[in-house]
């Protein structure tokens, strides 16, 4: 995954962690993890009304020293998800065992050391920064919380810590309007680092970023990784960003993981048909890829999580779709003929070079129709 | 001829920090019932240049020509400048919450933009608003018709803007970032969606995008633009295959997937200048890898190079310079050697002193 290219600064005090002990087992374990937002009417008396199931029963492995691709849609909980491994959002339901220990009911107290150990790095460079504050003091408020370091030695750490994420230790005193966009993210990555974590959870580092300056950043997470043996859990919408960066990715559709494998093979042979219309409607920077693949389009939009269908909650829209699909949810398991770590939860997997069909009639069949009938806005033509 | 054909374009705006030189002398043209990806970043000039042609930029000082099927662009009176925005050039925009009205519903919108240009009843036009609204795959379009804008999910939106923007069969669509705030799937619906109203209406399309993807996928030709100025232009296979700009060349390293990269990234240092102070020379001498000292002094011209036919770059580097493999950039790195003197070394010392440049530390 990392190649040793361009080297990062080499850091002085912040030496990289022990290697994991080889059977230490997952680094972070999630169990039939499930997050309900409650919806409420009334002024007095809040009655539920319904709720959003943003996350409905994930259950996932992270290896020690391992990038998890986390990919879905607006609304599919990939966000929400990030949320509740760092326990940002307390469960609904189910478990998180990080590094071998359940933190899902611990008070904020007790969730304090195990914090130290799992970060977040955010989308927005411009939004997660507070304005007003220097970025000395951004970087080195997780030193000042857990008591870490204070006085001279903040500072110094801090600006080995910049170093580390190539920005300048000389702007320890100015404010986040006076970087760049990349450059706060490396602020972003520099105050996630501080504390030395094990697991960063990045939702969607790189998707705010110019393109010239994605690469920066993508390069300096892999360099981080393999400098301080940290594990990623990695959301982004960009299908290439995460084929690039991830070992294993994990495909989440209204709230549920589809389909789950190693990068190579879940991008070479997709057996969930979400999967499979996800990866056709990317569009790759390169030409005859781009034009030469068979587009399977999506017709209809997300259902809405809080009411989702029944069965397979991607039946709707699915173009396999059998009456056996809105009744029986289908479980994610190894599909006959896939490798161990390949999961899909589907009733009718896509065979291996099967080619799927749009469920309704192609779009450019209807504007064909739409010229021929000739509606009468064609006035002044020769 | 061309259906459009711009030359010279400029255009600027006066703040109270400096004059924003948001463009600075671009030209191209658009082929009837051709698609033209124009690629750049931020504050490449990519957006103010297609909302200069429609005179879309109150407050700009914009120069130069733009002649679209023998009008000039720039010099309409804005009444006969109405006329063409709209019924022959139709834009749509990377938001569709903000440039939908939010007080006024879908339908109404659509009828209006139909009866601003065409004699049609009001039951007419909305009966057409409701077959546009089909056409587009808007579930329930008579329903649709009465919804408020933010009664509909994004990718809705977006198709109602491009129902909008049919609805009076332009010639030329500007797309300015059509899909950016969108999911992949949703993404594809709808340059489907185009791509089937561009070969039935036989419309012209100026896709306006940051994402090589896209391009990829629907241009025909593609213009690069950096910090206001075309860099590199071509079909769309030179472009990615044999691109002579350094730009160009260093966008395709540092994407993922794209085409010529492979195995690490390579990122292009520092960020996108200001418009304000734009480099002496070239503007991209000071991200540029191969950098010479006559880039630091002399703005390189547009020119022809070997690519491939109308294959044009603005960069010193000799014609032949083209190609994405080790072999190429090894020849650019080859004629480099020894152009290189006291302006690179300053360069090089400046910015070794400041480190300034977010990208640096990688370089």
């Amino acid at each position: 995954m990392v190649d040793a290219g361009v080297p990062v600064t080499p850091a002085r005090d912040l030496q990289p962690l022990p290697a994991p002990l080889p059977d230490a087992g997952p680094l972070l374990r999630l169990e039939n993890v499930v997050k309900h937002f409650p919806i409420k009417r009334g002024i007095f008396f809040k009655r539920q009304v319904g709720r959003v199931q943003a996350v409905e029963g994930v259950s996932l492995e992270v290896r020690r020293g391992e990038t998890v691709g986390l990919v879905g849609e607006t609304g599919c909980g990939k966000s929400t998800l990030a949320r509740c491994i760092t326990r940002l959002h307390p469960l609904t339901a189910g478990r998180v065992v990080f590094d071998g220990v359940d933190i899902t009911q611990l008070s904020a107290s007790q969730l304090r050391p195990y914090r130290r150990r799992m970060q977040m790095i955010f989308q927005d460079p411009f939004g997660s920064l507070n304005p007003r504050r220097r970025v000395g003091s951004i970087i080195g408020d997780p030193l000042a919380i857990h008591g870490i370091a204070d006085g001279p030695e903040r500072k110094r750490q801090v600006q080995e810590l910049m170093e580390v994420v190539g920005l300048n230790p000389e702007h320890y005193n100015r404010f986040p309007s006076e970087f760049s966009g990349g450059q706060r993210q490396r602020i972003g990555v520099a105050r996630a680092l501080a504390l030395r974590p094990s697991l960063i959870v990045c939702d969607e580092p790189v998707s705010a970023l110019d393109v010239s300056v994605q690469a920066q950043i993508i390069n300096l997470l892999e360099d981080l990784q393999g400098e301080f043996g940290l594990t990623y859990v990695f959301i982004a919408h960009d299908l290439a960003v995460v084929e690039h960066v991830s070992d294993r990715v994990a495909v989440m559709y209204l709230g549920k993981i589809v389909e789950m494998a190693e990068t190579a093979e879940l991008f070479g042979s997709p057996r969930h048909p979400y999967t499979a219309a996800l990866l056709s409607a990317s569009m790759v920077a390169d030409p005859e890829k781009a034009r030469s693949s068979h587009r399977v389009v999506l017709y209809g939009d997300v259902p809405s999580p809080i009411n989702p269908p029944s069965g397979c909650r991607f039946h709707t829209r699915c173009p396999k779709a059998q009456p056996l699909c809105s009744v029986e949810e289908p479980p994610l398991r190894v599909q006959p003929g896939d490798p161990g770590g390949h999961l899909t939860a589907c009733h009718f997997p896509v065979a291996p070079g099967e080619r799927l069909v749009g469920a309704e009639p192609a779009i450019s069949a209807a504007v064909t129709e739409y010229v021929a009938s000739s509606p009468g806005a064609e006035e002044g033509t020769p | 001829m061309s259906l459009l054909s711009v030359r010279d374009l400029t255009v600027s705006f006066p703040t109270s920090d400096g004059v924003v030189r948001a463009v600075r002398g671009l030209s191209f043209d658009v082929e009837a019932g051709q698609t033209l990806g124009i690629v750049g970043e931020t504050g490449s000039g990519k957006s103010v240049s297609a909302l200069s042609l429609l005179g879309l930029n109150p407050g700009a000082d914009v120069s130069g020509s733009a002649v679209f099927e023998g009008k000039e662009l720039l010099s309409l009176r804005p009444e006969q400048l109405r006329e063409v925005r709209g019924a022959e050039i139709a834009m749509i925009f990377q938001d569709p919450l903000s440039s939908l009205h939010p007080y006024y519903r879908v339908g109404w919108q659509i009828c209006e933009a139909i009866r601003t240009h065409r004699r049609a009843s009001r039951a007419e036009a909305m009966r057409q608003a409701v077959e546009l609204l089909r056409l587009v795959s808007i579930p329930q379009p008579e329903r649709r018709v009465q919804a408020f804008p933010h009664e509909l999910s994004g990718g809705m939106r977006q198709r109602a803007m491009i129902a909008m923007a049919l609805a009076l069969r332009p010639k030329l669509l500007i797309a300015d970032e059509p899909t950016t705030a969108l999911d992949a799937t949703v993404q594809a619906q709808l340059m489907e969606l185009l791509g089937g109203m561009q070969r039935e209406l036989g419309m012209a399309m100026i896709v306006i995008t940051h994402d090589l993807g896209l391009v990829a996928t629907v241009a025909d030709s593609v213009l690069v633009m950096y910090a206001g100025r075309g860099a590199e232009r071509a079909d769309y296979r030179t472009i990615f295959h044999s691109p002579h700009h350094p730009y160009t060349r260093g966008l395709l390293a540092s994407i993922p997937g794209a085409a010529g990269s492979g195995g690490r990234l390579v990122p292009i240092v520092g960020q996108p200048p200001s418009l304000i102070r734009i480099p002496s020379g070239c503007a991209f001498h000071p991200r540029c890898p191969f950098a010479m000292d006559v880039c630091v002094r002399d703005q390189p011209a547009f020119v022809p190079v070997s690519g491939g036919e109308g294959h044009l770059s603005a960069c010193w580097l000799p014609p032949d310079a083209v190609g994405v493999d080790p072999a190429s950039d090894g020849a650019r790195r080859r004629f480099v050697e020894g152009r290189r003197g006291p302006a690179i070394a300053r360069l090089r010392s400046a910015i070794s002193g400041a480190r300034a440049g977010g990208g640096v530390a990688n370089g």
